[in-house]
């Protein structure tokens, strides 16, 4: 496969991904990972390992499952307010192909989320652990540094960025 | 500023409710700050954040920016976070070390860790003549009125008379005890990340939620429900039959119904402390527990090991800033912002000499109950907003709190709620009645 062919089905994975977060797709975003895969925001950038430290997420596919469950159940009140987040995804930068097909990569993302009437901006890097699959890619991690991942929360973060 | 009208505390507060602009008025807010956290014993932070000569962090008492900072002969100072030159703040940071001495960004003046004027530049030529000597207090960094510690957890009174750390805690000191008694070592390390979360309401909201038997199955009836599907999933994949604890700690929130909340017990006291007792089941006979109970009892003995264990706590609130849970080394701490707006700073903690098995229980709470991304608070927050809404119309005057009324039981200022009445709303009234005391001035009379 050529540098730009790559180049260019990464960057539709991740489109795809944030797609479905702002399309509220819960079930199909959850899809895209492994059967092991791990979500993972740390609280600070330098940290190494999801495993065994303070996480604002360290999900795996269970956990992503109580989430979803927990969004998507007539009772979770602040689910009621209209919201809705708009990810923009950028400057995709392959680190490394290996010859098994998967794929380091990471992007720049911003996101917009309204709440009521508020406006929230959140942004940052994704690195993600892609692995070739039967179909295009799945997600091994998606980690996601913020740059407001040290900051005060005016509220919180609900569902995955 | 020591403003001298001033409404009516008392009348706002009758034992079973509460006038609504208790909560939304800028004028008492302005009150409470100068009566209550401006006044009473304030956690600052703990003594493992500070570990070094000049390792400080910065936090807010009452409107008061401080500093607590570690100086070289290893005491813990708290100082205002202000140069006596033109007031500007000294430490811009959140967190960091000093070293020798604090040095103002603006004109350069230096103090030791305990607020001490070092030195002006020019100090000779350019205050020559004038009122102020290198010896005047008032080239100083003035200090909180008091700081105390308790186990490793710091705080400071910005009042010179009341009563000591030890007797405004009372019988809620429990939950420092409670938490390092756990550790094999007898003490407990904080764990350097703290989680800050800001909520639409007035700070006495929270401190009312926490403590709020009645709610958990209502509010975060989602979250339980969904924990508990993939818990029973897990459970019927797993050899041992049971789901990892995470899980139990999330579902209990759905499956703890009102009625056995109700089993519960809450303790009040006169400083507006309380206990709530109950335990979620966080003595189970895994493995990972079985381990820790091993080194517990070769630390302690069987019997004090037995009595350690044996405490029967879930929460303590410190009135008016502070809720432990101690069982799961968690902490929150409460920084009232405006009338309308409150951080919560939330911590957790290491039992030195503990396996890694049981730090991991309390980090899964830490992440998955008190992170920005909870999957509980987000209820929580969610009320506190429409509380403060709701609260700020014409809608009505009065708060209730007349859940189990007239049934507590009271000893020699001590209210607990009465058996199989742990929804009681006991709590909020002491909460309310403690307010109203100190806003009258009658709970501690002290001044800066």
């Amino acid at each position: 496969m050529s540098d730009l062919q790559l180049q260019h089905d990464i960057e539709q994975f991740l489109y795809r991904q944030a797609e479905l977060l702002d399309t509220k797709q819960w079930q199909a975003w959850t899809e895209l990972f492994t059967a092991d895969g791990i979500y993972w925001m740390p609280p600070d950038a330098s940290y190494k390992t999801w495993d065994g430290q303070p996480a604002i997420f360290a999900e795996d596919r269970n956990l992503m499952a109580v989430r979803m469950g927990r969004v998507l159940h007539p009772d979770a009140w602040s689910q009621r307010p209209l919201w809705g987040t708009n990810h923009v995804v950028s400057n995709v930068v392959i680190r490394k192909a290996a010859k098994n097909g998967d794929v380091e990569v990471t992007s720049r993302f911003h996101m917009m989320e309204l709440r009521r009437d508020d406006v929230r901006h959140f942004a940052g890097q994704y690195t993600h652990h892609l692995v070739k699959a039967k179909k295009g890619y799945a997600i091994r991690l998606q980690r996601v540094d913020m740059t407001n991942a040290q900051a005060a929360y005016d509220y919180v973060l609900q569902v995955w960025v | 500023m020591k403003t001298n009208h001033k409404p009516n505390f008392r009348k706002m507060v009758e034992p079973d409710r509460v006038r609504k602009e208790v909560y939304t008025d800028e004028e008492i807010f302005r009150h409470e700050m100068e009566r209550i956290h401006e006044t009473v014993w304030i956690y600052c932070g703990h003594e493992s954040q500070v570990k070094n000569a000049g390792d400080y962090v910065t936090v807010q008492i009452g409107r008061q920016p401080m500093i607590m900072v570690r100086g070289k002969d290893r005491k813990i100072n708290v100082l205002y976070n202000r140069c006596p030159h033109r007031g500007n703040m000294i430490c811009g940071d959140m967190k960091g070390n000093t070293g020798d001495q604090f040095r103002c960004s603006y004109h350069a003046w230096t103090f030791h860790h305990d607020g001490r004027l070092k030195n002006i530049p020019m100090m000779e030529s350019g205050y020559k003549g004038t009122r102020l000597t290198k010896d005047s207090p008032e080239l100083c960094m003035k200090r909180a009125a008091r700081v105390e510690a308790y186990r490793g957890f710091v705080f400071a009174s910005l009042a010179k008379d009341g009563p000591t750390l030890k007797e405004f805690l009372g019988e809620a000191i429990v939950a420092f005890d409670d938490m390092c008694d756990r550790a094999p070592e007898g003490e407990v390390e904080i764990v350097p990340n703290c989680f800050r979360v800001i909520q639409h309401s007035n700070w006495k909201l929270f401190m009312e939620n926490q403590i709020d038997a009645l709610h958990p199955s209502v509010t975060h009836q989602s979250t339980g429900r969904a924990a508990h599907e993939v818990e029973k999933q897990l459970a019927k994949k797993a050899k041992s039959g049971e789901a990892p604890l995470s899980y139990h700690m999330l579902s209990a929130f759905a499956t703890v119904t009102i009625d056995k909340w109700d089993n519960f017990q809450t303790i009040n006291y006169p400083y507006g402390h309380c206990i709530l007792t109950g335990y979620m089941g966080l003595r189970p006979q895994d493995p990972d527990t079985l381990a820790y109970d091993k080194v517990m009892i070769k630390a302690y003995g069987r019997k004090r090991f037995e009595e350690i264990v044996g405490v029967n706590i879930h929460h303590v609130l410190v009135y008016p800033g502070l809720s432990v849970q101690s069982p799961l080394q968690q902490l929150r701490a409460v920084r009232p912002l405006g009338v309308d707006r409150t951080l919560t700073e939330i911590w957790h903690f290491r039992l030195k000499g503990a396996p890694e098995a049981i730090y991991r229980r309390s980090l899964a709470y830490y992440n998955l109950v008190n992170s920005p991304a909870t999957l509980i608070n987000a209820d929580d927050l969610e009320n506190f907003w429409k509380c403060h809404t709701g609260l700020s119309s014409d809608g009505g005057d009065w708060v209730s709190f007349a859940r189990h009324h007239g049934r507590d039981i009271e000893n020699k200022g001590v209210v607990s709620s009465a058996p199989n009445m742990g929804t009681s709303e006991a709590p909020m009234r002491n909460q309310m009645k403690a307010w109203a005391k100190y806003m009258s001035g009658a709970a501690q009379e002290g001044s800066r």
